[in-house]
């Protein structure tokens, strides 16, 4: 009758129906005035205990564990209070209840003990956080709690998690062959965090040794070097990805400049604000699922690259009719006056839409990222960027090289007269291939928009760095333009780590420019004979 | 060539080199900037109809460090055929070598009271970096503004024509080289003031740098470098070593095949053309009183260009013409409708390259022309002419 009532009282209280009595005297010292007990205590409880453990010492964590005399409680919602041990509550509340205050080094070991606890949960992803947990804090306290946490996991994962706290902890034992093995152990971490643990072990204090035996110091010295020289394999790793995707943005931001001016000989100074076009149709799209399909605003993006490629696409069929024609086989001219254009339409979207940026947000599932090694991370929308610039490429490389409309443009830019003759439409085929151009440098507007401003400004910073890459690479052909991009990129990216980016991007200019001194025609050249172009 | 009896001296081939109204026209010129413009700022009182406002003597004083590198621009651009994206640098770096100068002579009157320039205390520097030695100097200054973007152009444009690098090809790097030095200049370890620059001078030569006196006498040396600047160009362009460069503007190989090194002639065109930028930059800096790595964007130094465009570019005129135009007209837009600038600039760009080949200058004399044998006639064709090569 008694048991019954108090299963009933639990359920209804909605705390836990599996809840079982805890003794009371294991309680008691969680209330000691000095921390030391108290910490005892607690690694006491969740020994003794492992279940019933839980909801108290989540009570001490939230502040809302006190004594009432000798008893102790758990203060609940609306000023009601539990018994501790058993868990029932307590009508009248008992007079003269202090809440139990805790200090920092208490709460840290309380994380550590809870999340010790749910190192033994049923669920799966409940154990792996625990695990990744215990990981950050760990001692040799917490060894038996390990052990047996060990010896009920069965994932791999999480069993090389609990390897590692637990060579971790060992390592405070006292016994030289325990911590020998905890030593060896270690080395197959790639954790930052661990060669700061076992640095100590091989250095001096004063005149002694931190750590006595010397064979495991050797054994540290061993793992410490492991450790960094995966450390510094990820480290390179990371730097290529980077670079890698740094290349796919600038190769997205130099595509269109290959075909307007490396294959048609355009020099398109507004190109950076074609880029600034499909990057505003990003927003505007996102605009438009904002206010009209909100439910499905995580997948504006695919929307903005038809978009994207239209409207840029169109402004630059428009620039092509308008004046770019007039001024075929007059480069120079066209630099200035495609500047002209360049300046107009950002002060066209200075206008339109403010002179401040606007904000583009990633989509849901462009966040987070996967997860390579504790010390490299690779972004989802970088990884995003780099596919769809690939993706890109190929697209165009099949218009260039399957359609009939890229064989005109071949056909134009080896022979404009002889294309003319044989009846290719050379006016319309400048005026496409302009648009083509165009329209994929707003497909590399809308990728930019992931991951840079947006303003009216931002194509200007693109421009220098799209015409170093069609120089770098050779005029005539997309090859040379995708070697160059992912060279540039891989290169600024490890340069970087050790000079900082601006000097990066001065020494990658200025190598540039004495490259192009070296070999006029960049990277790969076209071959054939003539003695000017 | 020394052997040759009928040299004519140098002062008499310069004085040839302009037809009489054209002296004429620099005589009232120089008239004007030298004696009238003082009289007009210093003796005149304020309320005078003719008194002259000290940002009037400030904005013409500024336009006519801009002519100058318009005409600077023209000789390379107009005569050379080669369009250089980085003048801005040149103009800058003679700003830069100057400022150095004016900032010493801000001496303890910074806002640190410290020897060094307030930008240096402000980075916990202890002691002027090597290349601020002797920046205390006058004379030190003007070697420096004329010497160093010289070495710059004359180092970079020897591998740029040896490589026979030109036409856009040679614009794209140009702009590459003016964009590093502008992020480079934008860095404070660089040692010139980063983002900021140079600003807060205080006095030339040790007389106060915005005293009326001071802003006068600066207005008038830039008129004499317009004017300078104007004399060398013609005395360039009317010599042998004018008609090659023409020659190398219109087809460089047969220049090439006929026995010339076209290498030598571009090269110092283009190294003296840096210098006359460097000059006006440092004529423009004391007048403007600030220069900051800005006047190395990408855009300030194809906004040069189109003042040659506007003004007529092969003509020498010109230039100073499309300078005056273009300034003005910013002037006025950026103070009444800021917004509509950059639609003028750009349909300014457009309208330029598209209609007008030759600038107003052009324009004028097509007009002039067409007055002359009636409508339908083959109007402006010499000029015409012209503007194709300098295209190519």
């Amino acid at each position: 009758m008694h048991k019954l009532r108090l299963l009933l009282g639990i359920c209804l209280l909605g705390i836990s129906c599996a809840q079982a009595a805890i003794d009371p005297g294991l309680l008691r010292p969680l209330a000691a005035d000095d921390s030391d007990t108290r910490i005892a205590a607690i690694l006491a409880l969740v020994e003794a205990a492992p279940e019933e453990a839980q909801p108290v010492l989540q009570a001490m964590a939230g502040d809302s564990l006190a004594v009432a005399g000798e008893r102790v409680v758990v203060l609940g919602a609306g000023g009601r209070v539990f018994d501790a041990a058993s868990n029932r509550e307590l009508t009248p509340p008992p007079a003269g209840i202090e809440t139990i205050g805790i200090n920092n080094r208490v709460r840290r070991e309380l994380a550590s003990a809870l999340a010790a606890l749910r190192l033994f949960s049923a669920e799966r992803e409940v154990r792996w956080q625990a695990a990744q947990e215990v990981n950050q804090n760990v001692d040799a306290k917490m060894l038996p709690l390990l052990d047996r946490a060990l010896a009920a996991e069965k994932d791999p994962k999480i069993r090389a998690r609990l390897q590692l706290a637990h060579a971790q902890a060992s390592l405070g034992s006292t016994d030289a062959a325990v911590r020998l093995a905890a030593v060896k152990t270690l080395g197959e971490s790639s954790d930052p965090r661990v060669r700061q643990l076992l640095l100590p072990l091989t250095e001096k204090q004063g005149d002694t040794w931190v750590e006595a035996d010397s064979a495991v110091r050797a054994a540290a010295g061993t793992s410490i070097r492991s450790i960094e020289q995966r450390l510094a394999w990820a480290d390179n790793l990371g730097r290529a990805f980077t670079g890698l995707s740094l290349g796919s943005i600038l190769l997205l931001a130099a595509l269109g400049l290959a075909i307007t001016y490396g294959v048609m000989g355009v020099i398109n100074m507004a190109h950076g604000e074609l880029l600034m076009v499909g990057a505003y149709s990003a927003w505007a799209m996102q605009s438009v699922f904002r206010a009209h399909l909100p439910g499905a605003l995580d997948w504006y993006l695919l929307a903005a690259i038809p978009v994207g490629f239209l409207s840029a696409a169109l402004v630059g069929v428009l620039m092509e009719r308008i004046v770019i024609r007039h001024l075929y086989g007059r480069p120079l001219e066209t630099l200035l006056a495609t500047w002209g254009i360049s300046l107009f339409l950002m002060q066209v979207a200075r206008t339109l839409f403010g002179a401040q940026n606007v904000e583009v947000a990633n989509p849901s599932w462009m966040a987070g990222g996967i997860e390579l090694l504790p010390n490299l991370m690779l972004p989802w929308n970088r990884i995003i960027i780099v596919a769809f610039s690939i993706a890109v490429l190929v697209a165009m490389w099949a218009i260039l090289n399957l359609s009939r409309l890229g064989m005109f443009v071949r056909a134009v830019t080896q022979n404009r007269p002889m294309a003319g003759c044989v009846g290719v439409p050379t006016g319309r085929v400048d005026t496409l291939a302009f648009g083509l151009g165009a329209g994929i440098a707003g497909l590399g507007g809308v990728a930019l928009s992931q991951i840079a401003n947006v303003g009216p400004d931002m194509g200007q910073g693109y421009i220098v760095d799209s015409f170093m890459v069609v120089v770098l690479g050779g005029v005539g052909q997309l090859a040379g333009a995708v070697w160059a991009a992912l060279g540039l990129g891989v290169f600024t990216k490890f340069l970087e780590g050790w000079t900082g980016a601006v000097v990066a991007k001065i020494v990658v200019l200025v190598l540039i420019i004495v490259f192009i001194q070296k070999r006029p025609q960049g990277l790969f050249a076209l071959k054939g004979r003539f003695v000017e172009s | 060539m020394s052997s040759l009896p009928a040299r004519t001296p140098f002062i008499v081939r310069l004085g040839q080199s302009f037809d009489a109204r054209s002296w004429l026209l620099i005589g009232l010129f120089a008239a004007f900037a030298l004696i009238a413009v003082p009289i007009m700022h210093l003796v005149l009182p304020a309320d005078h109809p003719l008194h002259l406002s000290t940002w009037f003597i400030t904005l013409v004083g500024k336009i006519l460090c801009y002519a100058i590198v318009a005409v600077a621009m023209d000789l390379i651009w107009g005569y050379g055929g080669i369009l250089s994206l980085g003048h801005g640098l040149f103009f800058a770096l003679g700003g830069y070598g100057f400022g150095m100068y004016l900032m010493r002579q801000i001496g303890r009157d910074g806002s640190y009271q410290s020897d060094l320039p307030d930008f240096m205390v402000f980075l916990d520097w202890k002691e002027l970096p090597w290349f601020w030695i002797g920046s205390d100097s006058f004379l030190w200054a003007v070697l420096l503004v004329l010497v160093v973007p010289a070495l710059i152009a004359f180092v970079f444009g020897y591998f740029a024509f040896r490589s026979r690098i030109k036409g856009v090809y040679f614009s794209i790097i140009t702009q590459a080289l003016t964009y590093a030095a502008m992020l480079l200049f934008f860095r404070n370890e660089t040692g010139f003031g980063g983002n900021n620059g140079f600003t807060d001078f205080k006095r030339i030569l040790g007389y106060s740098i915005t005293a009326p006196e001071t802003r006068v006498v600066l207005f008038a040396l830039s008129a004499l470098a317009l004017i300078g600047t104007l004399l060398l160009a013609r005395y360039l362009v009317g010599s042998k070593f004018g008609r090659v460069l023409t020659a190398i503007r219109d087809s460089e190989s047969r220049v090439m095949f006929i026995g010339y090194n076209p290498l030598w002639y571009k090269l110092f065109v283009w190294t003296l053309s840096a210098m006359l930028c460097a000059v006006a930059g440092a004529l423009y800096v004391p007048q403007v009183g600030i220069i900051n790595p800005s006047e190395m964007s990408v855009g300030n130094s194809i906004e040069i260009a189109i003042w040659v465009a506007v003004g007529g570019r092969g003509t020498l005129i010109g230039p100073v013409i499309g300078a005056f135009l273009v300034n003005l007209a910013k002037s006025w837009f950026t103070v009444s409708f800021p917004e509509y600038w950059l639609f003028f600039l750009g349909t300014l760009f457009i309208v330029a390259t598209l209609y007008l080949p030759q600038g107003v200058v052009g324009l004028w004399a097509r007009l002039r022309a067409g007055r002359r044998r009636g409508e339908g006639a083959a109007a402006g064709t010499t000029t015409a002419a012209a503007a194709k090569g300098a295209g190519a």
